[in-house]
């Protein structure tokens, strides 16, 4: 009908205001994120062998790590004493990070993880270059990771170790 | 003699103090209504409580803003403009009934002043506009001078169909007159009405002289601070006109469902912000219309409708 949508307007407007507003009052409210969220990248320090390969592949160049190696004393007798790499210093220059994972994806142990962490603005660019302490600190908002959808294939660890037991059996 | 004084003070601080609250409460209606139909929440921290106090916080800050006046400008007509904006709406305040007896002034020519003065606002428009030597402003103006010139003509016609059908122009007298029936009688004057009240005050979707999308802001490019301000209540205070000319015109005053007496102040104001609030709706509905649509809803819909109610109106005045 000719001018049927001046009373469409109207409604939809009236209905909108009767409904729940959308708005997240945020500094209030903290804000319910998934779980993968990409707010920030924690550094699990302890799983960290310092293969330096997130340094290599990152493509801002924004990870810096300094190390130095020690050297464990043999343990029996006639053994050879084994070098360790001690982890000095494992930066990221989130003014540089873009954010793309790729040093999550190529951790070959599990030592660096994306947490929804976001509140780590700064008034100097330069104070955005996180040390291994505040990165290790964000280890503890890594939410655990969210469970697989109903007739998911198993994850492939579980796949594995399922496996070795059928073999052992 | 000092009582008619102490009586006279009484109705003009009255007038004022309404000049002052209503406009603010029609405000922040306006914030709020718009907010939640836009799925928002509007202001929610100035005083505390669901920010009731955003409009005083804002007023607070133009008083702290500085106070510019263009090279170029017409400086005196500049610095009056807001005032002739403003004053015909504060005037008009003093002339409208709340309850029975309770008015600043009741004039037997009411209806005739009320239009008048309410007419006069477009002056300040037209000075801001032309004093302020900016494009935008004077494009804007001249669209509202447009505007306002089709627009008058329809605004008065259907007041005049009101003042027929209670054969008076007082407006308590109107609202004395009125009948229930008369909404049946009188709708098509009543949207007239309220329709050319919203392009009179330049609210959306009639804000073709402010038209931020493609003037700037209109005759209120140049404005900052206080005088600004000042503009902006103006067109509130030319919301809460609107409304309660349409209230006492078309809606009865206040005449309610029980105790006129006592409570027809009440009864006013309800019908007051409901009108207002339709008022904000309208705007947050629908977009605002091109120049050639305004003036072809003006002539051709307008102007066409108000005067075959006037006729509609003498011919049930005659058989009756």
């Amino acid at each position: 009908m000719r001018g049927g949508g001046l009373a469409k307007g109207l409604a939809i407007t009236l209905r909108t205001m009767t409904r729940r507003a959308h708005t997240a009052q945020y500094p209030d409210v903290r804000p319910d994120l998934p779980p993968r969220s990409r707010g920030v990248i924690a550094l699990f320090e302890e799983n960290c062998t310092v293969c330096m390969l997130c340094a290599r592949e990152c493509p801002d160049w924004c990870i810096y790590i300094d190390s130095h190696k020690e050297t464990v004393p043999a343990r029996e007798e006639g053994a050879r004493a084994r070098q360790r790499n001690v982890l000095d210093r494992f930066a990221i220059d989130f003014a540089l990070c873009m954010y793309c994972g790729i040093c999550i994806e190529v951790c070959p142990f599990d030592a660096l993880f994306w947490t929804p962490e976001f509140e780590y603005a700064e008034y100097d660019v330069r104070e955005l270059t996180h040390e291994k302490g505040r990165l290790r600190e964000w280890m503890w908002t890594v939410p655990p990771p969210p469970p697989l959808d109903a007739n998911a294939e198993p994850s492939k660890e579980a796949a594995a170790a399922r496996k070795a037991l059928e073999i052992e059996a | 003699m000092g009582r008619i004084v102490i009586e006279l003070l009484l109705r003009v601080a009255g007038a004022l103090v309404a000049f002052l609250t209503l406009p603010l409460l029609v405000g922040q209606l306006e914030h709020k209504a718009m907010a939640h139909m836009q799925g928002r929440l509007g202001p929610m921290y100035a005083g505390g409580f669901h920010g009731w106090a955003q409009l005083v916080a804002d007023g607070v800050k133009f008083v702290q803003k500085e106070e510019i006046v263009p090279a170029a400008a017409d400086k005196t007509v500049f610095r009056l403009a807001p005032a002739a904006g403003l004053l015909p709406y504060l005037l008009v305040f003093l002339l409208l009934p709340l309850g029975p007896g309770l008015v600043g002034q009741a004039l037997d020519m009411g209806l005739f002043v009320v239009l008048a003065i309410v007419g006069v606002g477009v002056v300040g428009m037209l000075m801001a506009s032309w004093s302020s030597a900016n494009k935008y402003s004077l494009l804007g103006g001249l669209r509202g001078a447009a505007q306002l010139l089709g627009y008058e003509l329809p605004f008065v016609l259907s007041a005049a169909s009101v003042a027929m059908a209670a054969g008076t122009l007082s407006l308590p007298g109107i609202v004395e007159a009125w009948r229930p029936w008369w909404l049946l009688w009188q709708a098509p004057a009543a949207v007239v009405f309220f329709v050319s009240g919203l392009a009179e005050i330049r609210r959306p979707p009639f804000d073709m002289p402010i038209a931020d999308s493609e003037l700037v802001f209109g005759y209120l490019t140049e404005y900052t601070g206080l005088r600004f301000a000042l503009f902006l209540l103006a067109e509130y205070a030319g919301i809460v006109v609107v409304s309660a000319l349409t209230t006492v015109l078309f809606l009865g005053g206040w005449k309610g469902p029980f105790a006129d007496h006592q409570l027809g102040w009440l009864w006013t104001l309800v019908k007051v912000f409901a009108v207002s609030f339709v008022v904000i709706w309208v705007r947050v509905a629908y977009p605002r219309l091109r120049e050639d649509q305004l003036q072809r809803v003006c002539w051709l819909v307008l102007v066409p409708v108000a005067l075959a109610q006037l006729v509609l109106t003498a011919v049930v005045k005659v058989v009756l």
